[in-house]
Protein backbone atom coordinates (compact mmCIF):
# COMPACT_ATOMS: atom_id res chain seq x y z
CA UNK A 1 0.00 0.00 0.00
CA UNK A 2 1.34 3.63 -1.03
CA UNK A 3 1.48 5.52 2.15
CA UNK A 4 0.77 9.11 0.33
CA UNK A 5 -1.63 10.80 3.16
CA UNK A 6 -3.89 13.46 2.69
CA UNK A 7 -4.29 14.09 -1.24
CA UNK A 8 -6.35 17.15 -1.85
CA UNK A 9 -9.98 15.55 -2.18
CA UNK A 10 -9.13 13.48 1.68
CA UNK A 11 -8.13 16.88 3.01
CA UNK A 12 -11.53 18.30 1.23
CA UNK A 13 -13.89 15.70 3.04
CA UNK A 14 -12.48 15.93 6.48
CA UNK A 15 -12.56 19.72 5.82
CA UNK A 16 -16.15 18.81 5.05
CA UNK A 17 -16.54 16.63 7.77
CA UNK A 18 -16.04 19.02 10.56
CA UNK A 19 -17.33 22.26 8.66
CA UNK A 20 -13.78 23.97 8.29
CA UNK A 21 -13.57 25.94 4.95
CA UNK A 22 -9.57 26.02 4.79
CA UNK A 23 -6.82 24.42 7.01
CA UNK A 24 -5.53 27.74 7.93
CA UNK A 25 -9.40 28.49 9.74
CA UNK A 26 -7.82 25.17 11.99
CA UNK A 27 -5.28 28.00 13.41
CA UNK A 28 -7.30 30.78 13.85
CA UNK A 29 -6.52 31.03 17.62
CA UNK A 30 -2.91 31.69 17.00
CA UNK A 31 -2.78 35.75 16.31
CA UNK A 32 -1.43 36.69 13.42
CA UNK A 33 1.56 38.30 14.72
CA UNK A 34 3.26 35.08 16.32
CA UNK A 35 2.72 33.35 12.62
CA UNK A 36 5.75 33.40 9.94
CA UNK A 37 5.24 32.66 6.20
CA UNK A 38 8.56 30.94 5.81
CA UNK A 39 11.39 30.18 7.69
CA UNK A 40 13.84 32.42 6.12
CA UNK A 41 17.27 30.33 6.53
CA UNK A 42 16.14 27.79 5.11
CA UNK A 43 16.14 27.48 1.55
CA UNK A 44 13.21 26.50 -0.59
CA UNK A 45 12.60 23.04 -2.06
CA UNK A 46 14.78 21.26 -4.19
CA UNK A 47 13.59 18.34 -7.15
CA UNK A 48 14.91 14.83 -6.17
CA UNK A 49 17.43 15.26 -8.89
CA UNK A 50 18.99 18.54 -7.60
CA UNK A 51 19.21 17.20 -4.37
CA UNK A 52 21.09 13.89 -5.14
CA UNK A 53 23.39 16.47 -7.40
CA UNK A 54 24.09 18.65 -4.45
CA UNK A 55 24.58 15.53 -1.71
CA UNK A 56 27.01 13.45 -4.04
CA UNK A 57 28.95 16.89 -4.63
CA UNK A 58 29.31 17.08 -0.93
CA UNK A 59 30.29 13.36 0.03
CA UNK A 60 32.60 13.49 -2.67
CA UNK A 61 34.22 16.26 -0.55
CA UNK A 62 34.86 13.70 2.38
CA UNK A 63 37.37 11.64 -0.02
CA UNK A 64 38.11 7.90 0.51
CA UNK A 65 41.05 8.79 3.06
CA UNK A 66 42.80 5.90 5.02
CA UNK A 67 41.08 6.43 8.66
CA UNK A 68 43.27 5.95 11.72
CA UNK A 69 40.58 7.50 13.86
CA UNK A 70 38.14 6.04 16.55
CA UNK A 71 37.49 7.58 19.45
CA UNK A 72 33.99 6.24 19.90
CA UNK A 73 33.05 5.39 16.23
CA UNK A 74 35.27 2.74 14.46
CA UNK A 75 35.79 1.50 10.82
CA UNK A 76 34.80 -2.22 10.48
CA UNK A 77 34.40 -4.11 7.95
CA UNK A 78 31.02 -4.80 7.04
CA UNK A 79 30.21 -8.00 5.08
CA UNK A 80 28.25 -7.00 1.71
CA UNK A 81 25.13 -9.15 2.57
CA UNK A 82 24.42 -7.14 6.32
CA UNK A 83 22.88 -4.15 4.31
CA UNK A 84 21.64 -6.08 1.35
CA UNK A 85 19.68 -7.80 3.83
CA UNK A 86 18.88 -5.09 6.22
CA UNK A 87 17.45 -3.35 3.29
CA UNK A 88 14.77 -5.68 2.46
CA UNK A 89 11.08 -4.75 2.95
CA UNK A 90 10.35 -6.75 5.46
CA UNK A 91 13.20 -5.25 7.85
CA UNK A 92 13.27 -1.83 6.53
CA UNK A 93 11.95 0.28 9.24
CA UNK A 94 13.91 2.41 12.21
CA UNK A 95 10.89 1.53 14.43
CA UNK A 96 8.95 -1.61 16.25
CA UNK A 97 5.71 -1.51 14.48
CA UNK A 98 2.82 -0.29 16.40
CA UNK A 99 0.77 -3.30 16.24
CA UNK A 100 3.83 -4.61 17.44
CA UNK A 101 2.78 -8.50 17.57
CA UNK A 102 1.63 -8.66 14.07
CA UNK A 103 5.59 -8.30 13.33
CA UNK A 104 6.86 -11.68 14.50
CA UNK A 105 9.86 -11.47 12.30
CA UNK A 106 10.76 -8.27 13.58
CA UNK A 107 10.41 -9.49 17.03
CA UNK A 108 11.97 -12.48 16.44
CA UNK A 109 14.98 -10.78 15.00
CA UNK A 110 14.89 -8.02 18.15
CA UNK A 111 14.62 -11.00 20.57
CA UNK A 112 17.79 -12.61 19.14
CA UNK A 113 19.66 -9.54 19.30
CA UNK A 114 18.73 -9.25 23.09
CA UNK A 115 20.18 -13.15 23.42
CA UNK A 116 23.43 -11.77 21.82
CA UNK A 117 23.98 -8.78 23.73
CA UNK A 118 23.22 -10.55 27.08
CA UNK A 119 25.63 -13.19 25.99
CA UNK A 120 28.24 -10.59 25.69
CA UNK A 121 27.65 -8.31 28.32
CA UNK A 122 27.51 -11.16 30.84
CA UNK A 123 23.34 -9.53 31.83
CA UNK A 124 20.70 -11.33 32.18
CA UNK A 125 18.26 -9.06 30.47
CA UNK A 126 19.17 -6.38 27.03
CA UNK A 127 16.48 -4.00 25.88
CA UNK A 128 15.73 -3.71 22.15
CA UNK A 129 18.03 -0.48 21.77
CA UNK A 130 18.55 3.19 22.66
CA UNK A 131 19.44 6.11 20.85
CA UNK A 132 23.16 5.88 21.24
CA UNK A 133 25.96 4.99 23.57
CA UNK A 134 26.12 8.62 25.32
CA UNK A 135 22.07 8.47 25.84
CA UNK A 136 22.16 5.43 26.69
CA UNK A 137 24.99 6.07 29.41
CA UNK A 138 22.37 9.17 30.69
CA UNK A 139 19.47 6.14 30.45
CA UNK A 140 21.64 4.02 32.75
CA UNK A 141 22.25 6.64 35.10
CA UNK A 142 18.97 7.62 35.33
CA UNK A 143 17.86 3.86 36.01
CA UNK A 144 20.50 3.10 38.68
CA UNK A 145 18.82 6.24 40.56
CA UNK A 146 15.46 4.51 39.99
CA UNK A 147 17.13 1.14 41.46
CA UNK A 148 18.38 2.90 44.78
CA UNK A 149 14.84 4.33 46.02
CA UNK A 150 15.48 7.44 47.96
CA UNK A 151 19.54 7.33 46.37
CA UNK A 152 22.04 9.93 46.88
CA UNK A 153 21.53 11.28 43.67
CA UNK A 154 25.23 11.34 42.54
CA UNK A 155 27.34 9.75 40.42
CA UNK A 156 30.80 9.05 40.04
CA UNK A 157 32.28 8.99 36.36
CA UNK A 158 35.56 9.13 35.93
CA UNK A 159 37.21 11.79 33.43
CA UNK A 160 38.21 8.81 31.19
CA UNK A 161 34.88 7.86 29.81
CA UNK A 162 34.20 9.86 26.66
CA UNK A 163 34.10 13.66 26.73
CA UNK A 164 31.31 13.73 24.86
CA UNK A 165 29.43 11.30 26.97
CA UNK A 166 29.94 12.75 29.98
CA UNK A 167 28.30 16.15 28.04
CA UNK A 168 25.08 14.21 27.18
CA UNK A 169 25.36 12.76 30.61
CA UNK A 170 25.21 16.17 32.15
CA UNK A 171 22.61 17.68 29.63
CA UNK A 172 19.99 14.85 30.66
CA UNK A 173 20.65 14.50 34.48
CA UNK A 174 21.93 17.78 35.35
CA UNK A 175 18.48 19.36 35.75
CA UNK A 176 16.79 16.43 37.28
CA UNK A 177 18.80 17.19 40.31
CA UNK A 178 21.65 14.57 39.92
CA UNK A 179 24.70 15.58 40.76
CA UNK A 180 27.62 14.21 38.50
CA UNK A 181 31.10 14.15 40.50
CA UNK A 182 34.19 13.60 37.76
CA UNK A 183 36.76 11.49 39.36
CA UNK A 184 40.52 12.15 37.79
CA UNK A 185 42.31 9.39 36.15
CA UNK A 186 45.69 8.77 37.35
CA UNK A 187 48.33 11.16 34.97
CA UNK A 188 51.51 9.10 36.85
CA UNK A 189 53.23 5.85 37.66
CA UNK A 190 52.09 2.49 36.26
CA UNK A 191 48.21 3.84 36.69
CA UNK A 192 48.50 6.36 34.52
CA UNK A 193 45.63 6.38 32.21
CA UNK A 194 42.73 4.96 33.63
CA UNK A 195 41.25 5.15 37.49
CA UNK A 196 44.01 4.11 40.11
CA UNK A 197 41.90 1.52 42.32
CA UNK A 198 44.69 2.38 45.00
CA UNK A 199 43.99 6.43 45.03
CA UNK A 200 40.53 6.43 44.69
CA UNK A 201 40.27 3.77 48.31
CA UNK A 202 41.88 6.87 49.78
CA UNK A 203 39.26 9.03 48.41
CA UNK A 204 35.72 10.25 49.83
CA UNK A 205 33.24 11.20 48.22
CA UNK A 206 30.42 10.81 50.66
CA UNK A 207 27.46 9.00 49.34
CA UNK A 208 26.63 7.75 45.60
CA UNK A 209 23.87 6.15 43.76
CA UNK A 210 26.78 4.49 41.16
CA UNK A 211 29.96 4.36 39.77
CA UNK A 212 30.84 4.40 35.60
CA UNK A 213 33.57 2.46 34.82
CA UNK A 214 34.61 2.63 30.80
CA UNK A 215 35.77 -0.40 29.60
CA UNK A 216 38.06 -0.40 27.32
CA UNK A 217 38.06 3.77 28.12
CA UNK A 218 38.42 7.05 25.84
CA UNK A 219 42.26 6.37 25.61
CA UNK A 220 41.59 2.82 24.71
CA UNK A 221 43.45 1.54 28.18
CA UNK A 222 41.50 -1.37 29.97
CA UNK A 223 40.74 0.13 33.90
CA UNK A 224 41.24 -2.18 36.52
CA UNK A 225 37.66 -3.73 36.87
CA UNK A 226 37.44 -5.85 39.08
CA UNK A 227 38.87 -3.88 41.50
CA UNK A 228 37.17 -0.81 41.02
CA UNK A 229 33.52 -2.92 40.94
CA UNK A 230 34.32 -4.33 44.10
CA UNK A 231 34.80 -0.58 45.64
CA UNK A 232 31.77 0.51 44.43
CA UNK A 233 29.68 -2.29 46.13
CA UNK A 234 31.24 -2.23 48.86
CA UNK A 235 29.84 1.95 49.04
CA UNK A 236 26.89 0.35 48.61
CA UNK A 237 26.27 1.75 45.08
CA UNK A 238 25.58 0.11 41.57
CA UNK A 239 28.20 -0.60 38.96
CA UNK A 240 27.27 0.78 35.22
CA UNK A 241 30.02 -0.84 32.84
CA UNK A 242 30.44 1.51 29.47
CA UNK A 243 31.81 -1.13 27.10
CA UNK A 244 32.22 -1.36 22.83
CA UNK A 245 30.71 -4.57 22.45
CA UNK A 246 33.31 -5.79 20.43
CA UNK A 247 35.79 -5.50 22.82
CA UNK A 248 33.65 -8.31 24.83
CA UNK A 249 34.77 -11.16 22.51
CA UNK A 250 38.06 -11.20 24.16
CA UNK A 251 37.65 -9.38 27.35
CA UNK A 252 35.62 -10.45 30.51
CA UNK A 253 32.39 -9.87 30.33
CA UNK A 254 30.85 -7.18 32.67
CA UNK A 255 28.94 -9.48 34.41
CA UNK A 256 31.90 -11.17 35.60
CA UNK A 257 33.51 -8.24 36.69
CA UNK A 258 34.67 -8.42 40.61
CA UNK A 259 32.75 -10.54 42.87
CA UNK A 260 29.16 -9.88 41.66
CA UNK A 261 29.59 -7.79 38.81
CA UNK A 262 28.13 -4.88 36.83
CA UNK A 263 24.99 -4.12 37.40
CA UNK A 264 23.63 -1.92 34.23
CA UNK A 265 25.84 -2.23 31.21
CA UNK A 266 25.46 0.24 28.15
CA UNK A 267 27.88 1.13 25.21
CA UNK A 268 27.41 2.36 21.40
CA UNK A 269 26.26 -0.63 19.16
CA UNK A 270 27.94 1.45 16.02
CA UNK A 271 31.42 -0.91 15.63
CA UNK A 272 28.63 -4.00 15.24
CA UNK A 273 27.94 -3.79 11.29
CA UNK A 274 26.90 -0.18 11.18
CA UNK A 275 29.28 2.72 8.69
CA UNK A 276 30.64 5.56 10.19
CA UNK A 277 28.45 7.74 8.52
CA UNK A 278 29.52 11.36 9.67
CA UNK A 279 28.52 10.03 13.26
CA UNK A 280 25.20 9.13 13.18
CA UNK A 281 22.73 7.21 13.38
CA UNK A 282 24.14 4.55 15.85
CA UNK A 283 22.55 2.69 18.62
CA UNK A 284 23.03 2.10 22.37
CA UNK A 285 23.21 -0.99 23.93
CA UNK A 286 21.01 -1.40 27.66
CA UNK A 287 21.23 -4.87 29.76
CA UNK A 288 21.39 -5.76 33.27
CA UNK A 289 20.84 -7.69 35.97
CA UNK A 290 17.34 -9.51 36.45
CA UNK A 291 16.80 -7.77 39.20
CA UNK A 292 16.94 -4.38 37.45
CA UNK A 293 14.85 -5.08 35.02
CA UNK A 294 11.42 -3.11 35.85
CA UNK A 295 13.74 0.12 36.20
CA UNK A 296 14.78 -0.50 32.50
CA UNK A 297 14.05 1.78 29.87
CA UNK A 298 12.78 1.15 26.31
CA UNK A 299 11.22 -1.92 24.69
CA UNK A 300 11.71 -5.53 26.04
CA UNK A 301 10.72 -8.14 23.33
CA UNK A 302 10.02 -11.57 25.03
CA UNK A 303 9.45 -15.32 23.96
CA UNK A 304 5.81 -17.18 24.31
CA UNK A 305 3.59 -19.65 23.64
CA UNK A 306 0.68 -18.71 21.86
CA UNK A 307 -3.06 -20.25 22.97
CA UNK A 308 -2.25 -23.18 20.34
CA UNK A 309 0.89 -24.28 22.17
CA UNK A 310 2.85 -22.03 19.23
CA UNK A 311 6.28 -20.40 19.73
CA UNK A 312 5.70 -16.42 19.58
CA UNK A 313 7.70 -13.09 20.57
CA UNK A 314 5.90 -10.21 22.16
CA UNK A 315 6.73 -6.73 23.71
CA UNK A 316 6.81 -7.47 27.22
CA UNK A 317 7.04 -5.80 30.56
CA UNK A 318 5.07 -2.40 28.95
CA UNK A 319 4.27 -1.17 32.38
CA UNK A 320 7.18 0.20 32.34
CA UNK A 321 6.70 2.24 28.77
CA UNK A 322 4.91 5.63 28.43
CA UNK A 323 2.06 4.43 27.04
CA UNK A 324 1.01 2.48 30.43
CA UNK A 325 2.56 4.37 33.04
CA UNK A 326 2.77 8.27 31.41
CA UNK A 327 4.80 10.85 33.50
CA UNK A 328 5.79 7.78 35.30
CA UNK A 329 7.46 5.74 32.70
CA UNK A 330 10.97 4.92 33.31
CA UNK A 331 11.78 7.10 30.54
CA UNK A 332 10.93 9.44 27.26
CA UNK A 333 12.29 6.87 25.19
CA UNK A 334 9.52 4.95 24.07
CA UNK A 335 11.01 3.41 20.70
CA UNK A 336 14.67 1.77 19.59
CA UNK A 337 16.73 1.96 16.77
CA UNK A 338 15.25 -0.71 14.75
CA UNK A 339 17.31 -0.40 11.72
CA UNK A 340 20.93 -0.78 13.15
CA UNK A 341 19.83 -2.96 15.20
CA UNK A 342 18.67 -5.61 12.08
CA UNK A 343 22.48 -4.58 11.07
CA UNK A 344 24.15 -5.78 14.12
CA UNK A 345 22.04 -8.51 14.90
CA UNK A 346 22.80 -9.72 11.04
CA UNK A 347 26.43 -9.30 11.09
CA UNK A 348 26.89 -10.66 14.63
CA UNK A 349 24.87 -14.28 12.62
CA UNK A 350 27.40 -13.87 10.17
CA UNK A 351 30.35 -13.66 11.88
CA UNK A 352 29.75 -15.89 14.98
CA UNK A 353 31.19 -15.31 18.32
CA UNK A 354 34.66 -16.96 16.32
CA UNK A 355 34.31 -14.09 13.79
CA UNK A 356 33.56 -11.41 16.04
CA UNK A 357 36.68 -12.49 18.48
CA UNK A 358 38.78 -12.53 15.16
CA UNK A 359 37.17 -8.84 14.51
CA UNK A 360 38.89 -8.25 18.37
CA UNK A 361 41.93 -9.30 17.94
CA UNK A 362 43.05 -8.39 14.84
CA UNK A 363 42.26 -4.96 15.38
CA UNK A 364 43.97 -5.23 18.88
CA UNK A 365 47.41 -6.20 16.90
CA UNK A 366 46.74 -4.25 14.39
CA UNK A 367 46.99 -1.17 16.62
CA UNK A 368 50.22 -2.58 18.61
CA UNK A 369 51.69 -2.76 14.91
CA UNK A 370 50.70 0.73 14.40
CA UNK A 371 52.01 1.61 17.65
CA UNK A 372 55.31 -0.32 17.21
CA UNK A 373 55.68 1.95 14.06
CA UNK A 374 55.36 5.39 15.31
CA UNK A 375 57.29 4.84 18.28
CA UNK A 376 60.16 4.58 16.31
CA UNK A 377 60.22 7.89 15.00
CA UNK A 378 62.07 10.22 16.96
CA UNK A 379 59.73 12.72 19.65
CA UNK A 380 57.08 9.72 19.26
CA UNK A 381 56.27 8.05 22.89
CA UNK A 382 53.44 6.27 24.24
CA UNK A 383 51.39 8.01 26.67
CA UNK A 384 50.21 5.38 28.98
CA UNK A 385 51.79 2.35 29.83
CA UNK A 386 48.93 0.33 30.35
CA UNK A 387 47.37 -2.53 28.29
CA UNK A 388 44.94 -0.89 25.99
CA UNK A 389 42.16 -2.69 23.72
CA UNK A 390 41.97 -1.19 19.84
CA UNK A 391 43.27 2.14 20.68
CA UNK A 392 46.42 4.15 22.34
CA UNK A 393 47.22 7.67 22.87
CA UNK A 394 50.34 8.91 21.67
CA UNK A 395 52.65 12.13 23.19
CA UNK A 396 54.07 13.94 19.84
CA UNK A 397 56.62 16.39 19.56
CA UNK A 398 54.38 18.96 17.87
CA UNK A 399 51.11 20.23 18.58
CA UNK A 400 48.65 17.08 17.45
CA UNK A 401 46.05 19.13 15.92
CA UNK A 402 48.78 20.46 13.38
CA UNK A 403 49.53 16.63 12.85
CA UNK A 404 46.01 15.68 11.79
CA UNK A 405 46.27 18.68 9.31
CA UNK A 406 49.45 17.79 7.92
CA UNK A 407 48.69 14.40 7.44
CA UNK A 408 45.00 15.00 5.45
CA UNK A 409 47.28 16.39 2.93
CA UNK A 410 48.87 12.81 2.21
CA UNK A 411 44.78 11.89 2.32
CA UNK A 412 44.91 10.19 5.62
CA UNK A 413 43.16 10.62 8.96
CA UNK A 414 45.66 10.80 11.54
CA UNK A 415 43.78 10.56 14.57
CA UNK A 416 41.99 12.19 17.54
CA UNK A 417 43.79 15.38 19.09
CA UNK A 418 43.34 15.40 22.92
CA UNK A 419 44.56 18.26 23.76
CA UNK A 420 40.86 20.13 23.70
CA UNK A 421 39.45 18.13 25.86
CA UNK A 422 42.63 17.15 28.09
CA UNK A 423 44.69 20.18 27.72
CA UNK A 424 46.71 18.64 30.48
CA UNK A 425 47.72 15.88 27.79
CA UNK A 426 49.60 18.30 26.14
CA UNK A 427 50.78 17.53 22.29
CA UNK A 428 48.42 13.54 22.66
CA UNK A 429 46.91 12.10 19.52
CA UNK A 430 45.02 8.79 20.03
CA UNK A 431 44.96 6.63 16.94
CA UNK A 432 42.71 3.02 16.67
CA UNK A 433 44.15 0.52 13.81
CA UNK A 434 40.91 -2.21 12.95
CA UNK A 435 41.34 -5.20 11.24
CA UNK A 436 40.86 -3.15 8.40
CA UNK A 437 44.25 -1.86 7.99
CA UNK A 438 46.94 -3.51 6.27
CA UNK A 439 50.72 -3.61 7.40
CA UNK A 440 50.90 -1.53 3.75
CA UNK A 441 48.71 1.25 5.40
CA UNK A 442 50.00 0.96 8.80
CA UNK A 443 53.69 1.72 6.74
CA UNK A 444 52.21 4.15 4.54
CA UNK A 445 50.55 6.05 7.81
CA UNK A 446 54.31 5.67 9.75
CA UNK A 447 56.27 7.36 7.00
CA UNK A 448 53.56 10.30 6.06
CA UNK A 449 54.04 11.03 10.16
CA UNK A 450 57.67 10.83 9.84
CA UNK A 451 57.43 13.16 7.34
CA UNK A 452 55.30 15.44 9.56
CA UNK A 453 57.60 15.62 12.30
CA UNK A 454 60.96 15.98 10.51
CA UNK B 1 -17.80 -9.63 43.37
CA UNK B 2 -16.12 -9.84 47.08
CA UNK B 3 -18.33 -8.63 49.63
CA UNK B 4 -17.93 -5.35 51.06
CA UNK B 5 -16.38 -5.81 54.96
CA UNK B 6 -18.28 -3.17 56.72
CA UNK B 7 -15.55 -1.83 58.52
CA UNK B 8 -13.64 -0.52 55.47
CA UNK B 9 -13.93 3.08 54.54
CA UNK B 10 -13.15 4.11 50.66
CA UNK B 11 -10.88 6.66 49.07
CA UNK B 12 -12.75 7.74 45.16
CA UNK B 13 -9.32 6.30 44.08
CA UNK B 14 -10.77 2.72 44.85
CA UNK B 15 -8.28 2.26 47.81
CA UNK B 16 -9.75 0.77 51.26
CA UNK B 17 -8.67 1.85 54.78
CA UNK B 18 -9.54 -0.16 58.19
CA UNK B 19 -9.06 1.51 61.21
CA UNK B 20 -7.28 -1.39 63.70
CA UNK B 21 -7.49 -1.57 67.37
CA UNK B 22 -4.05 -0.44 68.34
CA UNK B 23 -4.83 2.83 65.47
CA UNK B 24 -3.07 2.02 62.57
CA UNK B 25 -4.35 1.92 59.25
CA UNK B 26 -4.23 -0.75 57.02
CA UNK B 27 -4.84 -0.25 53.15
CA UNK B 28 -5.46 -2.14 50.48
CA UNK B 29 -7.09 -1.81 47.23
CA UNK B 30 -11.01 -2.77 46.49
CA UNK B 31 -12.28 -5.98 44.62
CA UNK B 32 -13.60 -3.56 41.91
CA UNK B 33 -10.27 -2.48 41.31
CA UNK B 34 -8.63 -5.61 41.12
CA UNK B 35 -11.38 -6.37 38.73
CA UNK B 36 -10.95 -3.67 36.73
CA UNK B 37 -6.99 -3.95 36.82
CA UNK B 38 -6.82 -7.78 35.70
CA UNK B 39 -4.25 -10.30 36.73
CA UNK B 40 -1.63 -8.00 38.57
CA UNK B 41 2.15 -9.58 37.68
CA UNK B 42 3.87 -6.91 39.78
CA UNK B 43 3.81 -4.97 43.59
CA UNK B 44 5.70 -2.09 43.98
CA UNK B 45 5.81 -1.51 47.80
CA UNK B 46 6.33 1.64 50.19
CA UNK B 47 9.35 1.10 52.84
CA UNK B 48 8.30 0.67 56.27
CA UNK B 49 9.41 4.23 57.82
CA UNK B 50 8.71 6.12 55.00
CA UNK B 51 6.20 9.12 55.89
CA UNK B 52 2.94 8.89 53.29
CA UNK B 53 0.85 12.23 52.56
CA UNK B 54 -2.90 11.72 52.39
CA UNK B 55 -3.64 11.43 48.43
CA UNK B 56 0.37 10.82 47.85
CA UNK B 57 1.21 8.01 45.65
CA UNK B 58 2.95 5.60 47.91
CA UNK B 59 2.84 1.92 46.12
CA UNK B 60 2.40 0.67 42.39
CA UNK B 61 0.23 -2.36 41.21
CA UNK B 62 0.90 -3.15 37.78
CA UNK B 63 -1.27 -5.92 35.75
CA UNK B 64 -0.79 -7.05 32.07
CA UNK B 65 -2.31 -4.27 31.35
CA UNK B 66 -1.98 -1.36 33.18
CA UNK B 67 -0.45 0.20 36.04
CA UNK B 68 -1.51 2.03 38.52
CA UNK B 69 -0.61 4.45 41.60
CA UNK B 70 -1.72 3.30 45.10
CA UNK B 71 -2.79 6.71 46.67
CA UNK B 72 -2.60 6.91 50.90
CA UNK B 73 -5.62 7.57 52.83
CA UNK B 74 -4.50 9.19 55.49
CA UNK B 75 -1.17 10.88 56.27
CA UNK B 76 1.40 8.87 58.86
CA UNK B 77 4.57 6.76 58.92
CA UNK B 78 4.28 3.14 57.26
CA UNK B 79 5.23 0.76 60.01
CA UNK B 80 4.61 -2.56 57.89
CA UNK B 81 4.13 -3.43 54.44
CA UNK B 82 3.23 -6.98 52.74
CA UNK B 83 6.04 -8.42 52.03
CA UNK B 84 4.32 -11.54 50.46
CA UNK B 85 3.10 -9.76 47.93
CA UNK B 86 6.06 -9.01 45.54
CA UNK B 87 6.41 -12.46 45.06
CA UNK B 88 2.51 -12.97 44.51
CA UNK B 89 0.83 -10.11 43.14
CA UNK B 90 -1.88 -12.55 42.08
CA UNK B 91 -3.12 -12.68 46.31
CA UNK B 92 -4.52 -8.78 45.44
CA UNK B 93 -6.69 -10.30 42.72
CA UNK B 94 -7.82 -13.42 44.74
CA UNK B 95 -9.03 -12.08 48.21
CA UNK B 96 -8.84 -7.53 48.15
CA UNK B 97 -10.06 -7.17 51.07
CA UNK B 98 -7.70 -9.97 52.93
CA UNK B 99 -4.56 -11.16 52.60
CA UNK B 100 -4.20 -8.56 49.37
CA UNK B 101 -3.68 -5.52 51.75
CA UNK B 102 -0.73 -3.31 50.72
CA UNK B 103 0.18 -1.46 53.93
CA UNK B 104 -0.45 -0.14 57.16
CA UNK B 105 0.02 3.24 58.00
CA UNK B 106 0.34 4.70 61.62
CA UNK B 107 -1.53 8.12 61.38
CA UNK B 108 -0.52 11.64 62.25
CA UNK B 109 -4.42 12.82 62.73
CA UNK B 110 -6.72 10.00 61.98
CA UNK B 111 -10.01 11.47 62.66
CA UNK B 112 -9.61 14.52 60.19
CA UNK B 113 -8.15 12.19 57.47
CA UNK B 114 -10.82 9.43 57.98
CA UNK B 115 -13.48 12.11 57.43
CA UNK B 116 -13.11 12.23 53.54
CA UNK B 117 -13.49 8.93 53.06
CA UNK B 118 -16.09 7.03 51.87
CA UNK B 119 -18.66 4.23 53.66
CA UNK B 120 -19.16 1.09 51.69
CA UNK B 121 -22.37 1.97 50.63
CA UNK B 122 -21.67 5.36 49.08
CA UNK B 123 -18.54 3.23 47.89
CA UNK B 124 -20.72 1.10 46.01
CA UNK B 125 -23.04 4.14 44.45
CA UNK B 126 -19.82 5.55 43.06
CA UNK B 127 -18.77 2.11 41.00
CA UNK B 128 -22.42 1.73 39.97
CA UNK B 129 -22.43 5.27 38.66
CA UNK B 130 -18.90 4.60 37.05
CA UNK B 131 -20.33 1.76 35.80
CA UNK B 132 -23.10 3.21 33.80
Amino acid sequence: MPFIPHSEADVGAMLKAIGVARIEDLFDEIPPALKIDALAKVPPGLSEMDVTRLMKERAAMDGTPLNFAGAGAYEHHIPAAVWAIVSRGEFYSAYTPYQAEASQGTLQLIYEYQTMMTRLTGMDVSNASLYDGATALAEAVLMAERCMKKGPRRVLVPRSVHPAYRKTLHTIVALQDIEVVEIDFAHDGADAGGVDPAWLAKQDFGAFTALVIPQPNFFGVLEHVDALTDWAHEKGALVIGVVNPVSLAVLKAPGQWGRTGADIVCGDGQPLGVPLSSGGPYFGILACKQEYVRQMPGRIVGRTTDLDGREGFALTLQAREQHIRRAKATSNICTNQGLLVTAATITMAMLGPEGVRRVAANSMANTRALRDKLVKIPGVRVLFQRSCFHEVALALPKPASEIVERLAHDNIVAGVALGEEFPELGDALLVCATETKTTADIDRFAASMARALA
Amino acid sequence: MQEIPGDLKFMKSHEWARVEDKGTVTVGISDHAQSQLGDLVYVELPSVGDHVQAGNACAVVESVKAASDVYSPVSGEIVAINEALPDKPETINEDAFGEGWIFVVKPDSLAEDMEGLLDPDAYVELIENEEH
